[in-house]
């Protein structure tokens, strides 16, 4: 059973995710505790693992944003077949990729990738790549995506969600209705409460 | 005050039944502990040494008497009994089960009542003057904008996981009473040359474990952009701010590790795509608002009230009490009262069931059925008739509530310390308690006058030591509890942050410790003078001698 919903609905991933070549990474510490969260901005990624990145030849491809950046030209054929989309980490920032890529939307799909359920970047994120770079195409999280996020993350601009192996999707959309109506404007109803409804003077409980 | 709609009941109501189901499935193992934890701080559930303790929302400090009267019921039915009002204006049960939080949760939204985001890392609740709306020295009523905010941060998707805590207070008035400067944003509203509402923003203050008073980052913000400038600051505090060490993680680090320059230029980079949004407030909501604080219909009164006065003169201990527990209000012939929560030798800013109930009456038949927290940790009736403070006074008396020290030393700000909190050093209530006992003495208090002694048990700062005149911090030494003492530290305009006076002491030293810095200040003291104006004018210097002269601390006394 798939674990990916999109757009409300359980559907199937034709997708194939790449991931960079594991490297041995040492554990880092702050004040006596393991460091749990990259720094936004911090490098993570070396040349080599960038050159040694395996891309499949043929459909429908979820590539990591430093490998797209370093090795842009050999995309361009299937960008045009729209089978090459992107995903990045929390960490990583939009800024090169909007430099190299001023239409996002030769991308069907952006994935951003959460290693924590507590990296809140990811709503940030989300709403920079909708609102500010102007993506209309499908915009997935994944990584540690749990119900509890699903709320935040479609009011952020999210429309597909692909819920951790070890929890059900089909409870998880339940999550997607925890409230009607609320307060603020955001990315999915950019117009807070009171521009959406008469709250006026008449309408106490 | 604020009156929910439909649409406020039915996100409470919402939240009930999602949170509800979040137990459910932490009780079925459905969630780790790791992924329950950050949900139930959101909801003000913490798990303490005893039992778990619940954090209940009180936004901006305003409660009604129903509400009080459920907190009441609340505490009886479902703890022991009581309740903790705290230095966030909120009140927390310290004995509740898991287990019955989510019905706790579904009493509280039958009065327009929540946790929510009372922990955790996200917008708490913004705190304001507890004063607000009958202050004289008020330019501008806060709390409609306090509202509006508290709508705005609820639920904000953007900002649901954000580095570390984050506290907004608004104020808007002459003297500070809102701490502004020590929090992560603070809003001071005031009228600009246009005679329009403006607000001056401060932003990276806060106290804790680093502590900072904060920076003015705009001196000048048009009311209508307060949500998106907000929302400019914080995103990039949520894209920056350091989530690699919880200890460097509050945005005060992140402004001072940019400078303020390079943090303000940012956010008015990001303000720029913010501006004009559709959060920007319009006149017509914040009309909506506004009118849920309009003044009561005050009856038409003299200035001076013959029955007060004649009580004023006859009765000493009335006298002594309204000295300290009555302020000035805006309206003539009304006052504002502080019920103390600081009875000697109790916890600070406990209060019983019964006298909740007692304070919710007195609410009812005396002040427009409405109340206040303070950051003080006191409860305030705003809107008194001169004519009923004796009658207020008689019945608080005989409910433990009239202790005349309010703004005096046994006023003691304090956090439940290592008798509840797991992440405590020390006992904090003790100490209170055994310094309210040393100083027991209404004539002496009164002579010592106006200061503020607060105490945290550790250095998470609840009980905000760094700005009390006195501050007492408890330290862990080698597993025993130790009690660092500063002096000099301010809340308000020209707050200041406390300089610690040397090593520490044990728990049997602190009153004779408190009576040594008193002593030097009694003896140094000109006319008028405060305990804080005398550690301005002559230093820390002075009390330090004093105390360590004839107290040698034991620690150190060990390796002689």
């Amino acid at each position: 059973m798939s674990n990916l919903i999109t757009q409300n609905e359980i559907v199937t991933d034709d997708w194939a995710l790449v991931n960079l070549p594991e490297v041995d990474q040492e554990v880092r510490k702050q004040a006596g505790k393991v460091v749990l969260f990259k720094l936004t901005g911090e490098n993570t990624i070396s040349a080599e693992q960038i050159a040694n990145t395996q891309i499949p030849a043929t459909g429908k491809t979820l590539v990591p944003l430093s490998v797209y950046l370093a090795r842009k030209n050999e995309f361009a054929p299937r960008i045009a077949k729209q089978e090459i989309g992107i995903w990045l980490a929390t960490h990583e920032t939009l800024e090169n990729l909007t430099k190299a890529e001023p239409n996002l939307n030769i991308f069907p799909l952006i994935a951003v990738y959460v290693e924590r359920f507590a990296d809140g970047r990811i709503f940030s994120i989300g709403n920079l790549l909708r609102t500010r770079y102007g993506f209309n195409n499908t915009l997935r999280a994944f990584g540690d995506v749990l119900r509890d996020q699903l709320f935040f993350l479609k009011r952020s601009g999210f429309d597909s969600y692909l819920i951790r192996a070890d929890r059900s999707a089909e409870e998880a959309l339940q999550s997607l209705k925890d409230f009607s109506q609320p307060y603020q404007g955001a990315v999915d109803d950019k117009q807070p409460v009171w521009r959406r409804v008469n709250r006026g003077q008449n309408n106490v409980a | 005050m604020y009156k929910y709609d439909q649409i406020d009941q039915q996100l409470v109501d919402e939240r009930v039944a999602q949170y509800r189901d979040q137990v459910r499935r932490y009780l079925a193992g459905e969630l780790s502990e790791d992924e329950f934890r950050p949900l139930r701080l959101q909801n003000g559930l913490y798990i303490q040494r005893h039992a778990p303790m619940l954090r209940i929302a009180v936004p901006y400090g305003m409660l009604s008497s129903r509400q009080l009267h459920k907190l009441a019921d609340i505490a009886t039915q479902y703890d022991r009994g009581y309740g903790h009002f705290s230095t966030r204006q909120n009140l927390q049960l310290n004995w509740p089960k898991l287990e019955d939080t989510p019905d706790i949760l579904a009493e509280l939204a039958t009065v327009e009542m929540h946790a929510i985001q009372t922990s955790g890392n996200c917008i708490r609740n913004i705190t304001t003057d507890q004063f607000a709306g009958v202050a004289p020295d008020e330019i501008i009523d806060p709390r409609a904008m306090a509202e509006v905010m508290r709508q705005w941060s609820t639920f904000h998707p953007e900002f649901a996981l954000l580095p570390r805590k984050f506290k907004i207070a608004v104020s808007g008035t002459k003297q500070d009473r809102a701490i502004v400067q020590a929090h992560d944003i603070g809003m001071e509203f005031y009228r600009d040359a246009e005679n329009k509402v403006a607000i001056k923003v401060w932003v990276g203050g806060g106290l804790g474990r680093t502590p900072i008073l904060g920076t003015v980052i705009r001196e000048h913000l048009e009311w209508q952009h307060a949500l998106t400038y907000c929302e400019a600051i914080i995103r990039v505090y949520n894209l920056h701010g350091r989530r690699d060490n919880a200890y460097k993680a509050r945005i005060k680090i992140l402004a001072k590790a940019l400078g303020i320059d390079e943090f303000r230029k940012q956010v008015e980079a990001e303000w720029l795509h913010l501006k004009d949004s559709p959060n920007t407030i319009t006149e017509a909501e914040l009309a909506r608002v506004a009118q849920h604080f309009e003044a009561f219909d005050y009856a038409s009164l003299p200035a001076h009230d013959a029955s007060f006065d004649a009580a004023i003169t006859s009765n000493a201990a009335f006298a002594a009490w309204a000295k300290r527990s009555v302020h000035p209000h805006k309206t003539s012939g009304y006052r504002a009262v502080t019920l103390s929560l600081k009875p000697h030798g109790k916890a600070p800013g406990d209060a019983t069931s019964e006298q909740m109930h007692v304070i919710a009456d007195l609410a009812a038949q005396y002040s427009f059925g409405e109340l206040r927290v303070s950051h003080e940790q006191n409860l305030i009736l705003a809107d008194v008739k001169l004519s009923n403070l004796f009658a207020v006074w008689e019945k608080a008396r005989a409910h433990g509530l009239a202790t005349p020290n309010i703004g005096l030393l046994t006023d003691i700000i304090c956090c439940p310390g290592g008798d509840f909190c797991s992440l405590a050093n020390a006992k904090s209530i003790p100490i209170a308690q055994a310094i309210q006992m040393q100083f027991d003495n209404l004539d002496y208090l009164h002579d010592i006058g106006d200061i503020e002694l607060n105490i945290s048990g550790c250095m998470n700062a609840c009980g905000h030591h760094h700005v009390g005149h006195i501050g007492i911090l408890g330290v862990d030494k080698d597993g025993s509890e130790w009690y660092q003492v500063s002096i000099g530290g301010k809340q308000g305009n020209d707050a200041s942050l406390a300089t610690v006076i040397g090593p520490s002491f044990s728990a049997e030293e602190m009153p004779g410790v408190v009576q040594k810095l008193i002593e030097v200040y009694l003896k140094e003291r000109s006319d008028e003078e405060r305990f804080i104006d005398t550690v301005r004018r002559i230093g820390v210097a002075p009390f330090k001698a004093h105390v360590y002269a004839t107290t040698a601390p034991k620690s150190e006394a060990a390796h002689v």
